[in-house]
């Protein structure tokens, strides 16, 4: 019997009233009295150096209030990068700055060269076009490789090269695993890139400075999933604004997928205009400007090598990546191709033996930075397609191959750093066995053949790090923050409960998911709770929401609040009912004295926290308002596996999603419907990445699918209904919710299972291929097929 | 988007009045321009609106059986209103989604003849006759490479008169993100022979299959023309695919077009 509230019940998620009603409060919607709008102009160029900046006739259009460009930004700071990775010889990366606008040259089309203040938007945009910029083209840097070669054009002039780091990890497993593959006997080779991608949130960055004369207070209105973040770097960093004076506001947002984790220079200028002109300063990105602006994903190049023993036992892994940075390093870029990337590589397997490479690259394109996933996807997507071209090659069954070398003793200590701490990867193997009908797949393949055209089946398993993480571990990793979560419990008079929560919700259903949690812990009505997040104003400090953190993290710090309201409820009810505080317990909504029928209701309790005048005073303070910090001992683990059917039509190379099932084990699930929303669209975003997602640039730095009319964007049609299981569940041991994260699993778990099926598909029409790039598009499958 | 003026005349006589300014540009649906004037791409000084005049909306069937579409006419319309033609309704019902069909135009996207555009190869398979305020233009004259035609300054597409095939079909193979053609065939079989249109795979815009129509006017089935496929110099080549991947498209598409026709 499904419950109909609390923890395992599937409520409908109250916030989609208002955001399928036209009723969401997004940062577009925000007016401020007297706002002025601000328009970038940015390069078009990717490459080239500023000789000369002439302003007069636009200064004199219409309107104009003020015209900045990286002149009025001498002695501010510039856009920090938020983790610093040291390379194998122990030297911390090449960072270079990143001024607000452009300083003395412009480094990738979309650089924001100037920015045009004014009364309205049009006049903003007129102006702009009458800006005179003398640019000098230099040659663009854009394939890394070439990047790295000597005597390449260096995209910042003051560091020794294009490369940022050079990571080794383990660096010290270097020899053995060296060594293992000498000895192997079998050795499986595959070079892959993981394709760039735009996030495309279906709201653009928004971002409004405010400032408040009276106070010298400055407010910034963004697009954020960090407001916390947000303040910190920016006020910290950028514009010296201590956060008593500076409060960040996210309300609603609508969609972020990584993208807007990072502090981008928009917010920095409407934040520094608005002092400078006394005026609020608007910003609203066009989707055009999002391509150009907003930090892309992926844009890895790997070569893999898997050793294999005479049994097919996994024995050695050797990876060799290159991870492009673009032109400047986002806010959290250098960590996704190491630690979020690097420790993820043992996967579901017990290969003893692991050496990572990663050559961090600087580019004259966007910068790359976390997109849904960060690093696990592209770990993911090397391993699983590296173990399945070995199954072929050795002529053995994939899923055998996997099942054989899975992990089955817990907790694991994984040669590349990370312990996890439960899992079944035989479990969620055997739910997927189940939803896939295997046993059916020959008829549907020669129903498909039939019709002429050719199926194929993929496999593949996923592991991921989530609920970043242990901030003295992160710390040493090299992380300029801590990842602990914060709540603050309160409790009102009548026994309603504000939930005030440093995760913020764009998409994740926060609002709906973490009352069940309380209801469920209290056991009141859900109704009777309230999500408020997004305020530095009126939340405590938080580190926001990415990493599929938010539960895992985030709801650990309300539980622990939570847990402290009622232990001191406990007290009061103790005192009201004259009985020991340790024979209280709290069940449905009603305290009561164990093993007698005395009973206060937790209205009662709550009224008397705030009405003491029948009240243990001596002993504790009126009042019912907890604060609780989280911060969690390791990562969490979420696995899966996933299987993919698709058809190829060999006449045209036209790749079709007949099925796609997933098996999850997220642990405890709080609401079921929620979950499967998230895989569902995680899944649309992974077959959005292997069959049509390309940013992709020519060898000028241009983007060529710089809008929708060539960047081609999932849509439902190309979408199977998909099976979903989660009934295999480990709890993770560290957390109070026993949860791990959902997040991003389906992001990470699909692109291998969709390329495998493709090559499967390919392979079974006498077509000896072994790899296609993603994404796997028609032109380039039928090219495959004709050589 | 630039300021500009607009007007929504009537009549024809005034619109062709109205595009006689300097810089004023017919407006059809909108479709194509103004997503182009909102990335201030065009700048026109007027937009004359051709919507408002009824004599250039709707079907109707002319004397000698040709399918008479007005200019105006939104491809939705097409879609419902052209049983006389089902390869043609098939066409239009096929063009963008739900609101760009029910804004854009015949007229409209015939002007502005984008490369890969269905209509233009609708028209040009149909051997249609596109009239307009001055005079009726044969579609193998009216198509002059990639955004160009006939059309002079200020003229307007008022009507396009198909004549109506034996047998047709429209395959469109779609771009995966614009979902524009990569290439679209157009087949019409007529009893004076066949005719053979792709849009979206040609560097010079929509173009007549020769090679296809002496070989299916012959023998109008698919095997007529197995394994042949146009040469590919001259194709587009690009993200979404190479000019050998686009001629090897035409083939298979003019081959899928018959088999569904005949």
């Amino acid at each position: 019997m499904p419950k109909d509230s609390g923890i395992g019940a599937s409520p409908k998620r109250r916030e989609d009233v208002r955001f399928l009603s036209g009723t969401g409060n997004y940062t577009d919607d925000i007016q401020v009295n007297g706002q002025a709008y601000v328009h970038f102009l940015r390069s078009d160029i990717a490459h080239a150096k500023i000789n000369g900046i002439n302003l007069d006739a636009a200064s004199a259009m219409p309107g104009v209030i003020k015209i900045f460009t990286g002149a009025d930004f001498e002695g501010v700071g510039g856009i920090p990068c938020g983790w610093q990775v040291t390379d194998r010889h122990g030297e911390p990366m090449q960072e270079p700055a990143h001024p607000v606008l452009a300083q003395g040259k412009v480094r990738y089309v979309g650089d924001q060269i100037a920015a045009v203040v004014a009364e309205t938007l049009e006049q903003a945009r007129d102006a702009a076009e009458a800006i005179e910029v003398d640019l000098e083209e230099l040659p663009a840097v854009v394939d890394m490789k070439a990047a790295l070669a000597d005597g390449a054009t260096k995209v910042h002039d003051d560091l020794t090269s294009n490369l940022c780091y050079d990571w080794g990890f383990v660096e010290e497993n270097k020899p053995a695993v060296d060594a293992a593959f000498e000895a192997a006997a079998h050795v499986t080779t595959l070079e892959l890139r993981n394709n760039r991608l735009v996030a495309n949130p279906m709201e653009p960055r928004v971002a409004i400075g405010d400032f408040n004369r009276a106070t010298g207070d400055s407010t910034l209105y963004t697009t954020s999933q960090n407001p916390h973040v947000i303040r910190l770097l920016m006020g910290a960093f950028v514009l010296g604004i201590p956060e008593h004076k500076l409060r960040v506001v996210a309300p609603d947002v609508g969609g972020g997928f990584g993208t807007k984790i990072f502090h981008y220079a928009e917010e920095a200028f409407c934040t520094f205009a608005a002092k400078a002109l006394n005026r609020a300063v608007k910003w609203t990105s066009t989707r055009s400007e999002a391509f150009i602006s907003d930090a892309h994903g992926r844009d890895h190049v790997t070569k893999i090598e898997l050793a294999l023993d005479a049994d097919n036992n996994f024995t050695a892994l050797r990876t060799d990546t290159y991870a492009n940075m673009g032109a400047y390093l986002s806010t959290f870029a250098p960590s996704v191709p190491t630690w979020l990337h690097g420790t993820l590589m043992a996967g579901n397997y017990r290969t003893p033996l692991i050496y990572v490479n990663v050559k961090a690259v600087f580019t004259n394109t966007v910068p790359v930075d976390a997109y849904r996933g960060a690093g696990r996807p592209e770990a993911t997507f090397q391993l699983e397609r590296v173990v399945d071209k070995a199954a072929r090659e050795l002529g053995v069954d994939p899923i055998a191959l996997r099942r054989q070398n899975f992990i089955t003793e817990f907790p694991y200590a994984t040669p590349v750093a990370v312990e996890y701490d439960t899992g079944d990867y035989h479990g969620t193997m055997d739910a997927l066995e189940n939803m896939a009908d295997l046993s059916g797949f020959e008829a549907r393949r020669k129903a498909s053949e039939a019709r002429g055209k050719l199926r194929g089946f993929g496999v593949n398993c996923y592991i991921e790090a989530c609920g970043i993480a242990p901030s003295n571990l992160v710390g040493q990793l090299g992380a300029r923050a801590g990842l602990y979560e914060s709540a603050t419990v309160r409790v009102n008079a009548t026994g309603g409960l504000v939930v005030m929560t440093g995760s913020h919700s764009h998409g994740q259903g926060h609002e709906t998911s973490f009352p069940q949690v309380i209801a469920e812990m209290i056991g009141i009505d859900e109704s009777m709770v309230e999500i408020v997040h997004g305020d530095t104003a009126n939340t405590p400090m938080g580190m926001g929401t990415y990493g599929s953190r938010s539960l895992a993290v985030g709801g650990s710090a309300m539980v622990r609040a939570t847990e402290k309201i009622i232990a001191k409820a406990k007290k009061i009810a103790a005192h009201l009912m004259e009985a020991a505080d340790a024979d209280i317990e709290l069940k449905d909504g009603a305290f009561s004295v164990a093993g007698t029928d005395k009973s206060v209701a937790w209205g009662d309790v709550t009224l008397a926290a705030y009405v003491p005048h029948n009240y243990p005073l001596e002993d504790i303070e009126p009042g019912l308002e907890e604060t609780a910090f989280y911060d969690p001992a390791n990562f969490t683990y979420p696995s899966g596996a996933y299987a993919c059917e698709v058809e190829v039509d060999p006449d045209t190379g036209k790749v079709t999603i007949e099925a796609f099932n997933a098996a999850d084990d997220f642990g405890n699930i709080v609401n079921p419907m929620i979950v499967d929303g998230q895989v569902h669209g995680g899944i649309g975003q992974g077959i959005g990445q292997a069959l049509l997602e390309n940013a992709a640039y020519d060898e000028n730095g241009q983007l060529l699918s710089a809008s929708y009319m060539d960047y081609a964007m999932p849509r439902a049609s190309d979408v199977p209904f998909y099976g979903v299981d989660h009934s295999s569940q480990t709890p993770c041991t560290h957390n109070p919710l026993g949860v791990k994260g959902c997040g991003e699993a389906g992001a990470i778990g699909s692109p291998p299972a969709v390329i495998n099926a493709v090559v499967d598909a390919l392979r079974s029409g006498g077509h000896d291929i072994h790899h296609i790039d993603m994404p796997v598009s028609p032109s380039r499958v039928w090219q495959a097929m004709n050589g | 988007m630039y300021n500009f003026d607009f007007e929504k005349p009537s009549t024809i006589a005034d619109a062709v009045s109205a595009l006689g300014s300097e810089d004023a540009q017919a407006l059809g649906g909108g479709q194509t321009l103004l997503p182009t004037m909102k990335q201030r791409l065009a700048s026109p000084s007027k937009l004359v609106s051709l919507k408002g005049i009824s004599e250039m909306q709707g079907i109707c069937t002319a004397d000698d059986g040709a399918l008479c579409v007005g200019g105006s006419t939104s491809h939705a319309d097409v879609a419902a209103g052209a049983g006389a033609y089902p390869g043609l309704a098939a066409l239009a019902a096929g063009i963008g989604d739900p609101a760009v069909r029910a804004r854009g135009t015949i007229g409209g996207s015939l002007a502005n003849n984008d490369p890969s555009a269905c209509y233009p190869a609708g028209a040009l398979a149909s051997g249609a006759i596109l009239v307009t305020n001055t005079r009726e233009i044969a579609a193998d004259d009216y198509f002059q490479g990639m955004f160009t035609t006939a059309l002079d300054e200020g003229e307007i597409l008022t009507e396009v008169r198909f004549p109506v095939p034996e047998a047709s079909n429209y395959q469109k193979f779609e771009q995966p993100a614009s979902r524009f053609a990569l290439v679209g065939v157009f087949v019409a079989k007529y009893a004076g022979g066949v005719r053979v249109a792709v849009t979206g795979a040609s560097e010079e815009g929509v173009f007549r299959w020769t090679e296809a129509e002496a070989a299916l006017s012959g023998n109008f089935s698919a095997d007529a023309i197995a394994d042949m496929a146009p040469g590919e110099d001259g194709m587009i080549s690009d993200l979404h695919g190479t000019a050998a991947y686009r001629a090897h498209l035409v083939g298979v598409l003019t081959r899928r077009a018959v088999t569904a026709a005949a």
